[in-house]
């Protein structure tokens, strides 16, 4: 404990002996740390954000849109054949036990007419479920019921962007917009919910009750006229999604009449393995970021390993002083390690405060979300101990193992 | 008792580039405990090579080495640190101090590496500094002292330990006369007083004629050994301390 409180007194003396010098030993870590440290910050803020936009689709969502259709053998692609129905999806709710919510939609653009002003944007038709599974609330007015779909009630849910566009900071609550030239009255409009992850605005949209939607509005399919462009679902839990979606495949099989040998007249998609996807893809770059900042604390290490040689040079005789008044090998080796380690985590430590320093400046002015965990600082503290031993162990070592007599005699 | 160093037939053998100096080549030699002893003789005629062996700074090649009735020639590394911090004082031609500590500690230094802990380490070394005639000179760095006073530093930061031995390399080589002198005077009193054993190698015989026994080498081997006679022996016997703290050189 002496030794060792006498080793840190020692090696700070050295180390201001040579201010210049250790400054530059250490920036070398300093620079390695703070940009991993940064790297890390930006790396978990893109993982973040997308966890973020993940939540505001809604949590445990599988979508289902039908399947390709064939026409004279040309394939036409997915989401074209008209195989969904509003039955489907009472049925879904109804009878996948692992299925919660199952509502039907249809989607349509339309130009959109208020006073002197009007906006292109997609008109959904929906039910209140749909509501529910996007985690969609209503900012102001109300939401529509159950009854609005029954009775095809001519109502509308409004999002921000068609608001913000229409009426000029007016309130749109009972107002009667125009869309195809059928009167609308606004009844709510929905809290801004901002881009998703493809960079779509989730707030240019205007939602309907599915039967108004599809008798005022798109229209309804001539093959049939229970017929739904999507049908979105929510599985009781993440856990549960798998189950949910061969319930699903299982019962669409059956009612749709396939045999065997059939192909699906659908598809089953969760937005999960998307977003999945997307992350790992994101974490894949942070750790190449963090991999090549950590190249840079190589470098730093090698920078402290390079000043280190020299102090053990500079400073023979007195080692082999310290060895004739009865120095140990592991004294002198805990003396020049202690040295090493003092340079490397001034360094961390100055880094660290660097690199949070830079992370919060990136946040600010290229509008990155970024985020510094405990985790990335410990890390960091870490390996720059782990710098300071592995790069001071061979000085160190030479310094140890100096014979005393050539020590004392070096000039 | 036994003599405290007996040394039989010691070899030392190494290599400079790829020529084989044979520094040593059969020393049998014994040291009795509160002796004072002078080695003498040309550069490269051994001498050196011996006091770094009594040091236990180096192994020889072959031959016993027994300090205080302990077999040392076969020691490792860590073993013969801990018999110098124990045992052994040096005293070094150029003094030897850390530049960058003052002179407490420098005196302190080898209380670092003992593996007890000691207390009170700054009195015992200001007690130290007190007895070779440095008190008030403590927080001076090794640069601020003369000479002499340096070489007084180094002398109490042997004795710190409280060893046996005193192995002095060419002690005053560095000084003036009067400076030398007043090294010399210490080394008495200690041998004297405190019954401390000191081996000197010296090539000054005004400096030899301090101690009470000189033995000369040539070409790795003792060629004289004289005791000097009792009445010659000690010409000066002074009062150790107070030396007057400003005598310097």
């Amino acid at each position: 404990m002496k030794q060792l409180i006498s080793s840190i007194r020692i090696a700070f003396r050295a180390l201001r002996m040579n201010k210049l010098r250790s400054a530059l030993t250490m920036l070398g870590i300093v620079i390695g740390v703070a940009s991993v440290i940064a790297t890390v910050a930006i790396g978990s803020g893109a993982t973040q954000r997308i966890q973020q936009q993940i939540a505001s689709i809604g949590s445990n969502i599988i979508i289902v849109i039908p399947g390709s259709m064939s026409s004279s053998g040309v394939r036409l692609g997915t989401g074209n054949a008209v195989t969904l129905s509003e039955a489907d999806a009472r049925e879904l709710a109804a009878q996948c036990p692992d299925v919660a919510l199952a509502a039907p939609m249809v989607r349509g653009g339309a130009q959109v007419v208020f006073g002197n002003n009007n906006w292109a944007t997609g008109v959904y038709g929906v039910t209140p479920d749909y509501l529910t599974i996007r985690e969609l609330s209503v900012a102001v007015g109300s939401e529509f019921i159950q009854q609005d779909v029954d009775s095809a009630n001519k109502i509308a849910v409004l999002g921000q962007t068609p608001v913000d566009n229409l009426f000029d900071g007016a309130d749109p609550i009972g107002q009667s917009i125009r869309i195809k030239n059928v009167p609308f009255t606004v009844v709510g409009v929905l809290a801004r919910k901002g881009q998703s992850s493809q960079g779509q605005d989730q707030d240019d949209v205007i939602l309907l009750p599915i039967s108004t939607a599809k008798r005022k509005v798109i229209g309804v399919k001539q093959a049939n006229a229970d017929a739904v462009d999507t049908i979105m679902m929510q599985a009781k839990s993440g856990a549960q999604i798998p189950a949910a979606q061969e319930e699903a495949s299982a019962l669409l099989r059956q009612r749709h009449h396939l045999q065997a040998a059939d192909d699906n007249d659908f598809s089953i998609r969760n937005l999960e393995e998307l977003f999945a996807a997307q992350e790992a893809s994101s974490k894949i770059m942070a750790m190449m970021l963090a991999a090549v900042a950590s190249v840079s604390l190589v470098v730093g290490g090698i920078g402290i390993m390079n000043i280190m040689l020299i102090s053990v040079q500079e400073r023979t005789r007195e080692i082999g002083l310290r060895q004739a008044v009865g120095a140990k090998t592991r004294d002198i080796l805990t003396q020049f390690l202690v040295e090493a380690i003092t340079l490397s985590l001034a360094g961390g430590l100055a880094g660290i405060l660097v690199g949070v320093g830079a992370s919060l400046l990136i946040s600010k002015l290229a509008g990155w979300t970024t985020s510094i965990g405990p985790g990335a600082v410990l890390l960091a503290v870490f390996f720059s101990a782990v710098v300071g031993v592995g790069f001071g162990y061979y000085p160190a070592r030479k310094a140890a193992f100096l014979d005393p007599i050539e020590a004392l005699r070096y000039d | 008792m036994p003599a405290l160093i007996d040394v039989r037939d010691l070899h030392k053998t190494y290599l400079l580039g790829e020529i084989v100096v044979n520094a040593l080549q059969g020393v049998t030699l014994t040291i009795d405990r509160g002796s004072f002893v002078a080695i003498m003789g040309e550069s490269g005629s051994g001498k050196s090579t011996l006091l770094n062996l009594l040091g236990c700074l180096d192994r020889p090649t072959s031959g016993r080495y027994l300090l205080d009735g302990i077999s040392v020639e076969a020691m490792n590394r860590d073993q013969l640190a801990e018999i110098r911090n124990r045992k052994i004082g040096f005293v070094f031609q150029n003094f030897n101090l850390l530049p960058r500590m003052d002179a407490l500690e420098n005196v302190e230094l080898p209380l670092l590496y003992k593996g007890s802990e000691t207390l009170d380490e700054d009195e015992l070394g200001q007690l130290g500094l007190a007895a070779v005639g440095l008190t008030g000179q403590e927080h001076n760095l090794p640069a601020q002292l003369s000479g002499g006073q340096q070489q007084r530093v180094a002398i109490a930061r042997a004795l710190i330990n409280k060893p046996e031995i005193l192995l002095a390399d060419e002690p005053t080589g560095a000084l003036d006369s009067h400076n030398g002198a007043e090294i010399m005077t210490i080394f008495q009193t200690l041998n004297k007083a405190q019954g401390i054993t000191i081996v000197m190698v010296t090539h000054s015989d005004e400096i030899a004629a301090y101690a009470g026994r000189i033995i000369r080498f040539r070409d790795g081997l003792i060629v004289g050994d004289a005791r000097a006679p009792r009445a010659v022996r000690g010409m000066v016997v002074p009062v150790l301390s107070p030396l007057p703290a400003g005598a310097s050189g």
